[in-house]
């Protein structure tokens, strides 16, 4: 462990121009620093500070300068003191020179180290690099730069920069940001070193990698085109998953005086007998079985082994295919690298003309993989191109494991074409539909890409260290809520929504979600979060409600035979599409006329006007797919008189105002209702209740 | 959503049966296979090619297959083969007619056991012999064979209860008009009271599904008489048109694909936005099938073995019931948490499914991918309007190439996905791709290893390969293009031997099986000259004339120190064994007298390892020698 150890300075700019991120700052370095505490309990760290105002470094009084560059910690094994000091990062108050910095604190792990631990020392640089860097005594700042990347190579330093601002659009001095940027992109061309720029705070906690893993190779050898061409690669994880920490189970039987006590749990597994459960099997006496339909097949691993799958250590390529030809749904699992032996001059020029002939084909290739002797099963994947854009690293290949005949479930699913006309969207709801897919924009140009895999933290894992650093100095305290930055990860963005309001608001219009009628009456009283009093309303429930509703798996559709007083809608409609008998028709239209005479007379100042509304609209909707014209358009003018008779011309008014008239011919053609006369009804009742009132 | 205390801590990796790589086995599944053998299941029309293709054999063909998919994935189900229309007659009731087949050792309607695959892949040979075809409805007679088929097979169906299991019937014909030969009253009643059986079977909780088989120049007319018989209703209808396919080939896949009952993993909540939520349903479409798990058994009686879980205190030796606590080491302490304090953590979203916004397919990176994709599907079964929204969304993503970031807060497993939405494709053999939104699981910054840095070119120039390489790469690619690649056209060669095994040794077979590797390189393929030279040329591109010398080069090259040491110390050893008569030494128990230096050499000259004591050595050069 301790050879692997590494040696980190924190190099943080606290400038005032990064006092609105210095939160996130100190959140993305104590999680580093825990990780370390738990993983890397040997690995160094050390502390540097610019833009303080006080100095404190051991170049100022060697040399003199470096000033408002402050030590804060030299290096040292990580302990806890580090996590406590980078929660509560004093606010600078000048411009900081993060050229200094970097000065800093190369000496500091020159003077510690020397040329040992190569590769083993690390620079993190956390600025915005908005603050000019001074001139240097002779020659240009890139000189002065050159000359540092250098020594670092030379000293085998690398440098992570993270800059968390745009590279366009910033407030500031652009021709210092031009330079300062332009400085950067020489440490990244002459030395190890890496810059990011992140806009969001959400996407700089996930621009430090906060765990150190030394990735080792999965297969090296050969990628077989053939038997007579073979090009020597790596293989390595590409992804891998960080998973939820393993806790181990804790035991409290040791005695409170037992300083030593490990507190944890062994788990126990013992075979016993069916017959006879106090008989013990003891491992000799037990073979392994497989199940094969009811049977158990019983095997040894001897005669397993012998006749088992035992394919030979290769990766051979099967054949290239079109891009077109591998959904990316079909990728099964995390994904590897190909890179070609970094020795071979000529592998990595065959990997290089591979991916590109590859890209500009559009070409992908199939190929059949053993990563190791003995491995008992092979893997047939998919290996893309991924063409470098940056000079200095090779051209490579993702591979990706495809599914077996046996992985696929080939499940049939009706067409979207297929549904009824009443599932499928019309123009104007598509149209909603295309602006929110075009406005609701994670990836607008000139700005950043919101949520990119590469920059984005787990919530789970910031959350537990957190949790577990607050743990550390209360034993009981809660669980800290999610803070709004890790909050973008996991919820829509306020401001995003806030911007495209009008196309969500425009496509909650068009679009109208309701409950189910035709659940099950039981199973339907639990979808609401609170049981209703009274049947009142309970048609309309608003999308809202059905958002926050709980679902029961296997609710299924009962036959509705009439219509009830909970959701007339629904029952009508139900009832409509019954095609066991004709008769189910000519029953629900009779039915709900009723239903909407009697809301409309037993109303109490107007209050079931609106189910009576939806119930209306629902039976004429009805009665043009039924062809039953006539039957509504005399409901409606009976309605319309009695009504009228009863001093109940509120109703009247509203039927008007949603433009609920009489069928025509042209929306059924048995109707004797032109046009004109269908918007007359309602023109001709209109004056009358403005008379009347 | 359920909160399991054992989900939370469960490890992805230790645990195959983990929810998520396994479906859920809450219901199990009983089929009744009704195959028609009436004459005309059996008759060859001169439109095929080959003889051989009846109906029946379709048929017949399919379920043989599903039996051995099923066997492997869900073997819990149980299933039932019974042929109507046929000579002999074989079933509880007694009827004419109908024929239910078996095996020993097995009850009618059970589990599929090695014996029935087995046997059921040679019932076209014993067919005529054993069961024989005959049409059971007559003008003449009072028999109905559809009515003794769907009595007998609802009678197979009545074990276990409809909550627990789903019942199905699958009926395969090609009979649309199974009462056209009989005419007037009898005709009526015989529907009658063939359809009143059916609804019967409904009534119990039984769905009946017809497979129809139709001919190209005669259109299986599923109104003339199963529209009434399943029950089916307008929408439904369409679905069940069966597409008469030109090759009986494409009907086989169609059938074999409708056989499977869709299993949703769960239902779910999308929320787009401000109170926005459709209703989805979740299905794995694709998942590692893994070989099943080992069953521990006394290996004397082969019978199967209880295994006990018990926890024990580390310190004390104490017995402990399930520990309530887990804890981490941190800062020389021990901090615990309970387990609502861990799935508190892990609740990091109030919704199911929650819209984040939209991105161009360009952002989805090749590697932005951690674990096998999951479907999702509209439903309107609680939430009506859900499909519509879903459609809409789905076409305009499709039309914008976009898809869209969301979070998927599962109470184990919270993590941010991408929906990338799919159009249908439907070929000859029917749906290849099903319309849908497909979630993948994207990674986070931390589970992305930035390799390529790792060995970024000191130098800064990395090799790049020129125009002409890269052309020569293209003219190969050309030579070596799978035209019709499709991703799941191999089976698993493990999981095929595995499986093969399991039967062979199930049915006490001496031979073992051979299973061809479907994976293995086309060799003829690449043996062809045009394939060769082109090889040849991109090689000559790159390696230059001397690729076989390179060769040896770059092994020789990249021979560490330690590895020319170790060669030379073998070379030596070859020789100064050679100085040596071992067997004679062995012989005389004169090898005590040499120095574990000589003894070395022969140890490494026969490749053995040279670790332990002298007499360690001297046993291991023995028993190489044979003594």
């Amino acid at each position: 462990m301790a050879r692997n150890k590494e040696a980190l300075v924190l190099l943080l700019d606290v400038s005032p121009s990064m006092h609105n991120i210095l939160q996130e700052v100190e959140k993305v370095c104590s999680m580093l620093i825990q990780k370390k505490l738990i993983y890397s309990k040997y690995d160094e760290v050390g502390l540097v500070l610019f833009g303080t105002e006080d100095t404190n470094n051991e170049l100022t009084t060697e040399v003199g300068g470096y000033e408002h560059v402050n030590v804060l910690r030299h290096i040292k094994v990580v302990d806890k003191d580090v996590v406590e000091v980078l929660q509560q990062l004093p606010r600078g108050t000048v411009a900081g020179d993060f050229l200094d910095a970097i000065v800093v604190g190369m000496d500091m792990l020159i003077k510690k180290f020397g040329p040992t631990n190569k590769g083993k020392k690390r620079l993190c640089l956390v600025t915005k690099a908005l603050c000019p860097v001074k001139a240097p005594y002779e020659g240009t700042e890139e000189d002065q730069v050159n000359t540092i990347a250098a020594q670092m190579f030379a000293h085998g330093i690398k440098m992570d920069c993270i800059v968390p601002r745009g590279k366009q659009n910033v407030d500031g001095n652009v021709r210092v940001i031009e330079e300062n940027d332009h400085l950067l992109g020489v440490f990244s061309k002459k030395s190890s070193s890496k810059v990011v720029y992140v806009e969001s705070p959400t996407s700089l906690l996930g621009a430090l990698r906060t765990r150190r893993i030394s990735p080792v190779t999965i297969y090296r050898g050969d990628l077989e085109i053939s038997s007579a061409l073979k090009i020597k690669v790596w293989v390595y994880k590409k992804t891998a998953e960080e998973k939820f920490p393993t806790l181990k189970k804790y035991s409290d039987k040791a005695p409170a005086t037992d300083k030593f006590a490990t507190h944890e749990i062994k788990v126990d597994y013992e075979y016993k007998s069916i017959e006879d459960p106090s008989k013990i099997v003891p491992p000799d006496q037990r073979i392994k079985g497989y199940r094969y339909g009811p049977q158990v097949v019983p095997i040894s691993s001897a005669e397993w082994d012998a006749v088992k799958f035992k394919p030979e250590k290769s990766v051979k390529l099967l054949g290239f295919t079109d891009t077109s030809n591998i959904m990316r749904h079909y990728y099964m699992k995390d994904v590897s690298i190909f890179i070609a032996d970094p020795g071979n001059k000529k592998a990595i020029l065959a990997v290089s003309a591979l991916a590109r002939a590859m890209k500009e084909m559009k070409k992908v290739a199939i190929l059949r993989c053993v990563w190791r002797q003995g491995q008992g099963n092979v893997v047939v994947g998919v290996l893309s191109p991924n063409v470098s854009d940056k000079e200095n690293t090779p051209d490579s290949f993702y591979f990706n494991v495809l599914p077996f005949a046996e992985d696929v479930r080939e499940f049939q699913f009706p067409s979207f074409s297929n549904f009824p006309v009443s599932r499928q969207p019309n123009e104007e709801q598509q149209e909603a539909a295309d602006n929110l897919v075009k406005m609701f924009d994670l990836a607008p140009s000139g700005r950043e890409e919101a949520l990119q895999p590469e920059f984005t933290p787990n919530p789970v894992l910031e959350r537990f260290y957190r949790h577990l650093e607050l743990k550390s100095k209360h034993r009981d305290a809660p669980v800290p809520p999610l803070d709004d930055t890790l909050k973008k990860i996991t919820q829509p963005d306020p401001e995003l929504l806030s911007e495209c309001k009008s196309v969500v608001d425009e496509f909650r219009r068009l679009f109208e979600l309701k409950e189910n009628p035709k659940l099950k009456k039981s199973s339907k009283r639990l979808l609401r979060e609170k049981p209703s009093g009274s049947d009142e309303g309970e048609g309309s429930v608003n999308a809202n409600d059905v958002g926050a509703a709980k679902y029961i798996e296997n609710a299924s559709a009962e036959k509705i035979d009439k219509i009830g007083d909970s959701t007339p809608v629904q029952d009508f409609e139900a009832m409509m599409s019954r095609r066991d008998s004709p008769e189910w028709v000519n029953k629900a239209i009779k039915d709900m006329k009723n239903k909407i005479f009697d809301m409309v007379e037993n109303s109490c100042e107007g209050d079931t006007y609106q189910k009576a509304l939806e119930c209306l609209v629902s039976l004429r909707k009805g009665c043009i797919l039924e062809q039953e014209p006539k039957q509504f358009n005399d409901f409606l003018r009976h309605l319309y008189k009695f009504c009228q008779e009863k001093d109940l011309n509120d109703f009247c008014e509203l039927l008007a105002s949603k433009g609920v008239t009489l069928i025509t011919k042209t929306e059924a053609i048995d109707s004797e209702v032109t046009d004109d006369e269908a918007r007359s009804f309602t023109v001709k009742n209109e004056p009358k209740h403005e008379e009347e009132r | 959503m359920e909160l399991d205390p054992d989900d939370i801590f469960r490890d992805e990796d230790d645990d195959p049966e983990n929810e998520f790589f396994q479906e859920r086995e809450a219901t199990k599944e009983m089929v009744v296979y009704l195959v028609d053998a009436s004459p005309k299941m059996f008759s060859t029309t001169s439109l095929q090619e080959n003889q051989e293709e009846t109906h029946f054999h379709v048929a017949v063909s399919c379920i043989a297959q599903s039996l051995k998919t099923q066997i492997i994935n869900r073997s819990y189900d149980e299933v039932a083969i019974c042929f109507f229309n046929t000579r002999e007659k074989k079933n509880l009731q007694d009827l004419n007619c109908v024929y239910v087949f078996n095996v020993a050792e097995r009850d009618d309607l059970d589990r599929p056991t090695a014996r029935l695959i087995k046997d059921f892949d040679c019932i076209e040979e014993s067919f005529t012999k054993e069961i024989g075809s005959q049409c059971g409805i007559l003008s003449g007679s009072r028999d109905n064979s559809l009515y003794n088929a769907l009595w007998v097979a609802q009678a197979l169906l009545r074990k276990g209860s409809a909550k627990t299991a789903d019942k199905r019937i699958l009926l395969f014909t090609n009979e649309d008009d199974p009462f056209g030969s009989v005419k007037g009253v009898v005709k009526i009643d015989m529907t009658r009271t063939t359809l009143q059986r059916a609804k019967d079977a409904q009534d119990l909780g039984i769905s009946i599904e017809l497979l129809p088989l139709s001919r190209p120049d005669e259109e299986f007319n599923v109104s003339l008489f199963y529209t009434d018989l399943l029950g089916l209703e307008g929408d439904d209808l369409s679905l069940f048109l069966p597409s008469a396919g030109q090759r009986l080939e494409d009907m086989k896949d169609q059938l074999r694909k409708r056989m499977f009952k869709k299993r949703k993993v769960r239902r779910i909540t999308f929320s787009i936005a401000n109170g926005i939520s459709l209703e989805l349903n979740t299905y794995a479409l694709i998942r590692p099938t893994v070989p099943g798990t080992i069953t521990w058994l006394d290996s004397v009686t082969n019978v199967p073995l209880q295994s006990e879980r018990s926890f024990l205190c580390a310190d004390t030796g104490a017995l402990i019931q399930e520990p309530a606590k887990r804890f981490q080491s941190y800062k020389n302490e021990d901090i615990k948490f309970s387990v609502e304090e861990l799935s508190e953590i892990k609740r990091v979203s109030t919704g199911h499914l929650r819209l984040l916004g939209f991105k161009p397919l360009s952002c989805l990176k090749d590697y932005h991918n951690l674990r096998p994709s999951t479907f999702l599907f509209p439903s309107d079964e609680e939430v009506v309007g859900s499909t519509c929204i879903f459609i809409a969304l789905h076409r305009s993503m499709l039309r914008l190439k976009r898809y869209a970031v969301a979070f998927y807060g599962s109470s184990t497993h919270p993590q941010l996905v991408a929906l990338v939405a799919q159009d249908e494709i439907v070929t000859a053999s029917g749906q290849v791709e099903p319309p849908g939104l497909h979630m993948i699981y994207l990674p986070y910054s931390d589970d992305i290893r930035h390799i390529e840095e790792i060995h970024a070119d000191e130098n800064n120039e990395a090799s790049r390969a020129n125009g002409d390489q890269i052309k020569k790469a293209t003219a190969l690619m050309r030579r070596i293009d799978l035209k019709d690649f499709s991703v799941c056209q191999f089976s698993n060669p493990a999981l095929q031997r595995h499986y093969a095994v399991l039967q062979a040794l199930a049915l006490d077979e001496d031979e073992m099986p051979e299973v061809k590797d479907e994976t293995v390189p086309d060799e003829e393929g690449m043996a062809r000259t045009g394939v060769v030279n082109a090889l040849e040329e991109f090689k000559h591109s790159i390696y230059g004339e001397n690729y076989d010398e390179e060769k040896e080069f770059e092994t020789n090259g990249k021979v560490t120190e330690a590895s020319k040491k170790r060669k030379a110390i073998a070379e030596n050893a070859v020789q100064e064994c050679a100085n040596y008569d071992w067997a004679d030494l062995a012989d005389n128990g004169k090898l005590k007298d040499l120095t574990t230096v000589e003894l070395k050499y022969y140890l490494t000259a026969h490749k053995l390892p040279v670790a332990g004591r002298k007499e360690a050595l001297i046993n291991r050069i023995l028993v190489h020698l044979g003594k």
